[in-house]
């Protein structure tokens, strides 16, 4: 094993690192905030990741160009869902924010389902206009009926329940979400093929391949304009006061509830950035998700539950850890970070950049 | 109302005291075990026994079907039993319960197909490793006081590494797996010390381990052990302060909890024959063995075998209304069941946790007024 190669697999981890560091981000965001381990964390991303799959296949969207489009989407989704006031943050109405934001969800999922059925279901031949009509009206009253209710009182409660009870809501979140792409968009991965795809940059030896180089530039543009968010606007100053100090927060008179739901709102528009990104680099199919969850548990809480810049340092770390161990024995990569994890734990359990609790 | 059910309690009836301990009451604490009218009114001893008789003449009624979701629902039971030791009881909040079960299902599946080992004795290496390795887990959690959600955490990276380590073991198979020899011969008979035999033997099996289970969690929640873990749950300042040994306790309750795990381990190798790092240590199954306990009811004692009964029946019902809106015309034939299936389940749990967050047996529970106290 020559020079060359270490420092290629060194490379490719960076990069890769940077892009896990941006969707760890968003398990950071909320979890820093609202105290919510978001156990559907993977199953968002992977939301973006269709997202930017049916922007690509349609329109021929670039991924990186359908970044803003996504986090603007993810944002409503996770905003909307946590707070049950989806209506607030748009319409400013207060009246019906059950029907509202019910109502767009089932829009929103009857739409995920049939972007999957046209897109990727075009060999079932005279299968399609069934599918169609099963899938609007399984959709439609389906989910009128059950999310409709549901959605509403569904994330914005979970704050104050007890953990067990928080984890089972959103383990039952993600499984919801991985079978509804399942339905959707089936079992087969998919990827994109932008005509950068083969490219590579080389310096001497060392080679960098496009689709990373781009991906991790996006990544840290995306970070950054999110720690640019929290360190100087009013809105990202108010839920650091939110999470520095609750009560004290409510004191001031800050709408707590609102930016809990806007706080969600971030979390799951940095997964869609992150879905955007990753699929440069990643096919993407439904039984990716609980992957991509534990992935970003690892890498928060190398980097410190909470911090930011910990998140980032925790996906450089896992990014570099994953290529080093797949040139030693691919299979064993992963087990390179759960090693690294219970290290953490053990010996620094608020993570590397995070503040001790007590 | 608790009042109201003081009232009703018959003057004659042993008292549940909260300071009695188990030890103190001698024989009348044996009988209680099996005859707890202490806790349940008349209504809840009838449901109890009928429930216990419903469960054991089941295989005489029922047909090859029924036997074969009671065993699942049973077995569910075990592991919910076993995890809600650890939450429900002590606060402890485990997400790689799998762990546990796989290891006994491991050990036991090995000694036996490499060395003939029959479980019965085979029982007792697995349940030794899977303890071993709860109190290495706890120890180190607890002697670098890892608590809440970085304690889940710690147990399903356990658990990873776990699966991860058993792709690579050669020795089990890998991730080609491990398989348990079955003669056809043995299909029909019952062979309760090999644990070969038909589906009926293991329904029992199950529903011996379930019952034993409960009266394990029963007695244990009703013991200074189980007063301990409760202050500990509550409040664990307030209990070290009172002079109780945390970290000892704590140990305890992983050792308990992982060592009933061990023993579902071994029955689901014996059960399955085959076995499989993914779908045996995999985070899908911790998950799953969760669910029944929240959704009957955390820290109850019935909730587990309570959840167990909503929810496997719950997702073969789904199971077969779905295939009969199907025959039916009313769906796409091409529509993909399992999906669909998973689909209404996780929105059925979705709804639980939100209209009955104290999961659904104290709902129940105060709905048939089958307790005499509250919280049992």
């Amino acid at each position: 094993m020559d020079l060359a190669t270490i420092g290629n697999a060194i490379i490719s981890g960076l990069l890769t690192g940077l892009v896990y560091g941006l969707s760890a981000l968003g398990l950071s965001v909320i979890f820093g905030v609202i105290r919510i381990v978001n156990f559907a964390h993977g199953e968002i991303m992977v939301i973006g990741m269709f997202f930017a799959l049916i922007l690509f296949r349609t329109f021929g969207i670039d991924p990186l160009l359908s970044v803003p489009l996504a986090v603007v989407v993810l944002f409503l989704l996770g905003g909307g869902a946590f707070g049950s006031r989806l209506s607030n943050i748009v319409f400013a109405d207060r009246r019906r924010p059950w029907l509202i934001s019910g109502g767009l969800f089932a829009l929103g999922f009857a739409m995920y389902w049939l972007s999957g059925h046209t897109l990727l279901g075009s060999e079932r031949h005279s299968a399609v206009l069934n599918a169609f009509i099963d899938a609007a009206v399984t959709a439609g009253v389906v989910f009128f009926v059950l999310a409709g209710g549901l959605y509403g009182v569904m994330l914005k409660r979970v704050a104050h329940l007890p953990e067990h009870m928080q984890f089972l809501l959103l383990a039952a979140i993600a499984i919801v979400i991985v079978s509804g792409s399942l339905l959707a968009f089936g079992p087969d991965p998919h990827g994109v093929d932008v005509p950068y795809a083969l490219d590579s940059f080389a310096i001497g030896e060392l080679i960098f391949d496009k689709t990373k180089v781009y991906a991790a530039v996006t990544a840290v543009l995306v970070a950054g304009l999110l720690l640019a968010f929290f360190k100087y606007t009013a809105t990202g100053k108010a839920i650091r006061a939110c999470a520095d100090n609750y009560l004290g927060a409510q004191v001031v008179g800050l709408n707590v509830d609102r930016l809990y739901a806007f706080t969600f709102g971030i979390g799951a528009a940095c997964l869609g950035a992150a879905g955007c990104v990753i699929l440069l680099i990643v096919e993407v199919h439904p039984y990716l998700a609980p992957s991509y969850t534990l992935l970003a548990f690892v890498v928060v809480i190398i980097g410190g539950l909470g911090s930011l810049p910990g998140a980032l340092l925790g996906g450089l770390l896992i990014g570099l850890s994953e290529d080093l161990a797949a040139l030693w024995e691919p299979s064993f990569k992963s087990a390179f970070s759960f090693g690294l994890l219970i290290l953490v734990l053990l010996l620094r359990p608020q993570g590397l950049l995070g503040k001790a609790s007590h | 109302m608790p009042d109201r059910q003081r009232i009703e309690q018959e003057p004659g009836a042993a008292p549940g005291s909260l300071t009695s301990s188990f030890a103190q009451r001698g024989w009348r604490a044996a009988l209680a075990i099996f005859v707890p009218a202490d806790v349940l009114s008349t209504t809840g001893l009838v449901l109890l026994y009928g429930f216990v008789a419903f469960l054991a003449s089941a295989p005489l009624w029922g047909s090859s079907y029924i036997v074969t979701v009671g065993t699942l629902v049973l077995y569910a039971a075990l592991l919910g039993q076993s995890w809600n030791i650890m939450l429900g009881f002590a606060g402890l909040l485990s997400i790689g319960h799998a762990l546990f079960v796989g290891l006994g299902a491991y050990t036991a599946g090995y000694l036996f197909s490499t060395f003939g080992l029959p479980p019965v004795l085979g029982v007792f290496p697995a349940v030794a490793i899977s303890v071993l390795v709860g109190s290495i887990i706890g120890f180190l959690g607890f002697r670098f006081s890892v608590g809440g959600v970085y304690f889940a955490l710690l147990t399903i990276a356990f658990a990873e590494f776990t699966r991860i380590m058993a792709d690579h073991a050669d020795f089990i198979g890998g991730t080609g797996g491990l398989f348990l020899k079955v003669n056809q011969a043995d299909r029909g008979g019952v062979d309760l010390i090999n644990l070969r035999g038909n589906p009926v033997m293991f329904y029992y099996v199950a529903m011996v381990l379930a019952l034993a289970a409960l009266i394990l969690a029963r007695m244990l929640i009703r013991s200074r052990l189980g007063y301990y873990w409760q202050a500990i749950r509550d409040d664990q300042d307030a209990a070290q302060a009172l002079g109780i040994n945390v970290f000892r306790y704590k140990m305890y309750a992983v050792m308990v909890s992982s060592a009933i795990a061990g023993v579902g381990g071994v029955f689901y190798a014996f059960y399955y024959n085959n076995l499989f790092p993914e779908s045996t240590f995999g985070i899908e199954r911790s998950i799953e063995l969760t669910l029944a306990p929240i959704v009957g009811g955390v820290g109850t004692l019935f909730g587990p075998i309570f959840g167990a009964f909503v929810l496997t029946p719950l997702g073969e019902f789904i199971t077969w209304l779905i295939g009969f809106l199907k025959s039916a015309g009313l769906i796409d034939q091409s529509l993909k069941l399992n999906g669909l299936k998973l689909l209404v389940w996780g929105l059925a749990v979705v709804m639980i946790v939100l209209f009955r967050p104290r999961g659904l047996w104290p709902w129940f529970r105060d709905l048939l007024r089958i307790s005499r106290r509250p919280g049992d």
